[in-house]
């Protein structure tokens, strides 16, 4: 039986999240302690005889196992979690209480509660996001560190003052919570930011990339799948991460290099994915709000119905990029409606758009701004204007790729 | 062909992320199976718990391990199939528990 990819990364997030609501989240790293003994025990035992059928299963069934040793050995010791009270001093009630919050339902509730506890508004939206990847989809600090450009030490600590504001926040987030509503708003964006970084983000080495997108949809659909957090924006979220991580494959070719939307070959993009996006931006449908999450689906989904970027329909985006700027103004929105307005209209309209973007000046550490205004000087036929654009857009590359992919558009200049 | 017991010994224990010690697993299971395919394996054997008891003497003493020094500890057994001795011992190459520090004992098997 072999081992599903990142099956281990997975299990981390749900043994931990069952663990913490049974220790209590002070304990976290009591948790962590347990969970990383059932991957030696896992190791140990499946080196020789193999992966069992059920390899989720079996973690789980260790990790509880172990967990109801820690709990009889320390329960004098220790305080665990407090909203189980006197019911593990007592065998009778031990043994039953820990069963039933290792069954599937409760799992799924504890990985949400996590989630939820994870995106503490006390918390910055780095320190949120690194605390998701940490406990929700075992990373550990070198592979944030890797993820997100930035040294382990500093991850470190950033990780050290999340579980501080974790642990004292006493107890995992309920989620009949008043502020629900709220805080899942903070959970979406937190996870929205996640992708994007894995998306766009400054991190050279693709698989590092898409391994991010590919755990920000998998915990977005656990969000999207749960009574309580599958609201219409969480949905369209789910379809908005569905749609663009169908584009992944084509976005790097097979020589490494980064390749526009405009110029990807469309038959790698991953079908399956953009059929579950359509099915998600149905169902997302059917609110009282339009989101932001809404609009960029719907965006996203036309460019996944368009057979090249000639055939899109471009007049159709800019109006969805006004309506986001209505929900979400930002330069880089208003920049990419100029970009769409270029499509539809020429790249005279699109400078024009551009040339009236506020604040403007936000977008001058940007590369993406100044390759928009080289391809419109470009299509005009002003080579010098649009090469030196291209290259003020390869001076700002956060990549290797993106610098190749700039030095590319100077050299067809 | 002959019988040999491998006995997987010593190694610092299994550490790192999840994503790790997955892939850490996984070499190992490929090691296995890849022995197998190549008709090697007589018996993928078993782990050993690092607990244990030493029984000696007569009158019989009994005490808790640890045995030896944690780096001979055996941690588990195979039994592969081989020409002879030196067959057997090439065998051993690609083991993971040669990447942590650990060693693989290669003993013939006796037959009658």
């Amino acid at each position: 039986m072999e081992i599903e990819d990142h099956l281990f990364r997975r299990e981390a997030g749900r043994m931990i999240a069952v663990l913490t609501r049974v220790f209590g989240v002070h304990n976290l790293a009591l948790a962590e302690d347990v969970v990383q003994d059932a991957f030696c025990r896992a190791l140990e035992v499946w080196k020789l005889r193999g992966a069992p059928d059920n390899p989720s299963a079996w973690l789980m069934a260790t990790a509880k196992r172990r967990a109801i040793d820690v709990l009889r050995r320390e329960r004098t010791a220790r305080t665990f979690a407090p909203e189980l009270g006197r019911l593990l001093d007592s065998e009778w009630t031990l043994v039953p209480v820990v069963d039933e919050l290792f069954c599937p339902p409760e799992v799924d509730d504890g990985l949400l509660r996590m989630m939820f506890s994870c995106c503490h508004p006390k918390l910055a939206e780095e320190a949120q996001l690194a605390l998701v990847l940490n406990i929700l989809c075992g990373f550990s600090v070198p592979e944030i560190a890797a993820a997100f450009l930035s040294s382990p030490p500093a991850i470190q600590k950033r990780l050290v003052r999340g579980k501080r504001v974790l642990a004292a926040a006493r107890r995992l987030f309920d989620l009949t919570d008043a502020d629900f509503a709220m805080r899942l708003s903070v959970v979406q964006r937190a996870l929205y930011l996640l992708f994007n970084e894995g998306y766009h983000g400054a991190s050279a080495e693709s698989a590092v990339r898409s391994e991010l997108c590919l755990e920000a949809l998998r915990l977005t659909s656990i969000l999207a799948g749960h009574r309580l957090s599958g609201t219409p924006s969480t949905l369209a979220l789910n379809a908005l991460m569905s749609f663009n991580a169908a584009r992944l494959p084509a976005r790097v070719d097979p020589s490494g290099n980064l390749t526009s939307l405009a110029d990807q070959d469309r038959s790698r993009w991953d079908a399956a994915l953009v059929a579950q996006g359509r099915q998600l931006l149905t169902r997302s449908a059917n609110g009282q709000s339009i989101s932001e999450y809404h609009v960029e689906a719907a965006i996203a989904s036309i460019h996944t119905n368009a057979a090249s970027a000639e055939t899109t329909d471009w007049e159709q985006i800019v109006a969805l990029y006004g309506a986001l700027m209505n929900l979400r103004p930002s330069p880089v929105v208003a920049l990419n409606r100029a970009i769409a307005l270029g499509r539809f209209q020429g790249p005279e309209q699109g400078l024009r758009a551009i040339s009236e973007i506020d604040d403007v000046e936000r977008l001058a550490s940007y590369p993406f701004y100044f390759a928009a205004l080289g391809e419109m000087e470009l299509q005009l036929g002003r080579r010098e204007v649009a090469r030196t654009h291209f290259e003020d857009a390869r001076q700002l590359a956060r990549s290797e790729m993106e610098r190749r992919f700039f030095q590319e558009r100077v050299r067809a200049c | 062909m002959s019988e040999f017991m491998f006995l997987y010994c010593g190694g610092n224990p299994p550490t790192g992320s999840p994503e790790q010690m997955q892939k850490q697993t996984q070499k190992w299971m490929a090691w296995i199976k890849d022995l197998g395919e190549k008709g090697h394996l007589k018996e993928a054997g078993h782990p050993l718990e690092r607990s244990g008891k030493i029984v000696k003497g007569s009158p019989k003493m009994i005490t808790d391990g640890p045995f030896a020094e944690a780096k001979d500890l055996i941690g588990g057994y195979s039994v592969v199939l081989a020409k002879d001795l030196s067959g057997a011992a090439e065998l051993t190459a690609g083991c993971p528990i040669l990447d942590i520090g650990g060693f693989v004992e290669v003993r013939p098997i006796m037959r009658m």
